[in-house]
């Protein structure tokens, strides 16, 4: 049980680091002043989030290695995030997008996970469901705008989500970890959060005047590290630069 | 893009105070997203539990022209400031 539930946190941990570094990728250059400070205070909520699951991960695997150990120290096959979320971030259009397709899963698994047998689990994901919520209030809120807002953004929004929508897929996907937290009252059944997030996907895109691809079609292999996209890689090499050429480096 | 947004002046009540207090000025679509942005832009540091936004173009201001007729005649009315009492040391701090 314990090899899943390090499984289970590093994919819960590794979603918000990846997604955190992704959105922090905006810091100075985002199109207006106040989506940067917006975009930076996401991404500061996912990376402390972060540093609450890879904790808890690192604690349970039980060999001595820190949740910065976790974050700096392994190699893209090691990470165990949704391809969603190692995508880059396009344009704008394309970030909130990304975003919103997250935030509205995050929500609800955050919100099933807050009643998790799991007192740590329950914890995090009890302070971790008020900051998303917040995220997807906005992502939505700037999707709708967006999306139905001039020719050109709508242009743009239509063209993020069908470049976006078959990375949505991979989160309601269970697999043998998933069945064994289910079964052991610490994890929701991420099929069984489709409908309810189908459901905000349908709201806003809808109002967003966006219409959502009509293919069930979905990339996997993010979330069990088998094949990651070639983009993470990529994101590693910034992310973990310091680490690796001065390891164990503090200041 | 941020000069077709509207200005909005951003007014924050904090947890300790009595009245919302003007922080400063933002710009946002809609009122909805100025309250976001406020949020984002004004409260990072637990600064607020009451947000006010209000669309610049909106607020009615005084002119500095004007400042003459306006405020000069208050000057001279001493006799409107009640420092001319003596205040009992046990009503404390006023």
């Amino acid at each position: 049980m314990s090899a899943d539930l390090f499984e289970f946190l590093c994919r819960m941990g590794d979603n918000a680091l990846v997604l955190g570094h992704r959105v922090s990728e905006w810091c100075g250059v985002a199109p207006v002043i106040e989506e940067d400070i917006a975009l930076a205070n996401t991404a500061l909520d996912l990376i402390g989030q972060a540093t609450l699951w890879l904790n808890y991960a690192a604690e349970v695997e039980g060999k001595g290695r820190s949740a910065d150990d976790l974050a700096m120290g392994r190699d893209v096959w090691d990470f165990r995030n949704l391809l969603l979320v190692e995508q880059p971030n396009g344009d704008f259009g394309q970030t909130i997008m990304r975003q919103f397709l997250f935030d509205a899963w995050h929500v609800d698994c955050l919100g099933a996970l807050a009643q998790s047998n799991d007192r740590r689990i329950a914890e995090i994901a009890g302070k971790a469901v008020k900051e998303a919520t917040y995220h997807l209030e906005r992502s939505s809120d700037t999707v709708i705008g967006l999306g139905d807002g001039t020719d050109e953004s709508h242009r743009r929004m239509q063209a993020a989500l069908d470049l976006l929508w078959p990375y949505a897929g991979e989160a309601f996907a269970p697999d043998a970890v998933d069945a064994a937290l289910l079964e052991a009252g610490i994890a929701p059944d991420p099929a069984r959060l489709q409908a309810t997030t189908f459901a905000t996907y349908d709201r806003v895109l809808g109002a967003a005047t966006l219409i959502r691809p009509d293919t069930e079609f979905a990339h996997r292999g993010g979330k069990t590290g088998a094949r990651h996209s070639e983009h993470l890689g990529h994101l590693l090499t910034t992310m973990q630069w310091l680490q690796r050429a001065y390891p164990g480096a503090t200041w | 893009m941020s000069g077709e947004w509207p200005l909005w002046e951003i007014f924050i009540r904090g947890q300790h105070g009595m009245s919302h207090r003007h922080v400063g000025s933002l710009h946002a679509p809609d009122a909805e997203m100025a309250i976001k942005n406020a949020r984002d832009v004004y409260t990072r540091r637990n600064e607020g539990i009451s947000i006010w936004a209000v669309e610049a173009a909106q607020i009615a201001a005084s002119s500095p022209d004007e400042k003459g007729p306006l405020y000069e005649p208050s000057e001279s009315k001493i006799y409107r400031h009640p420092s001319f009492f003596d205040i009992p040391d046990d009503a404390g701090a006023m």
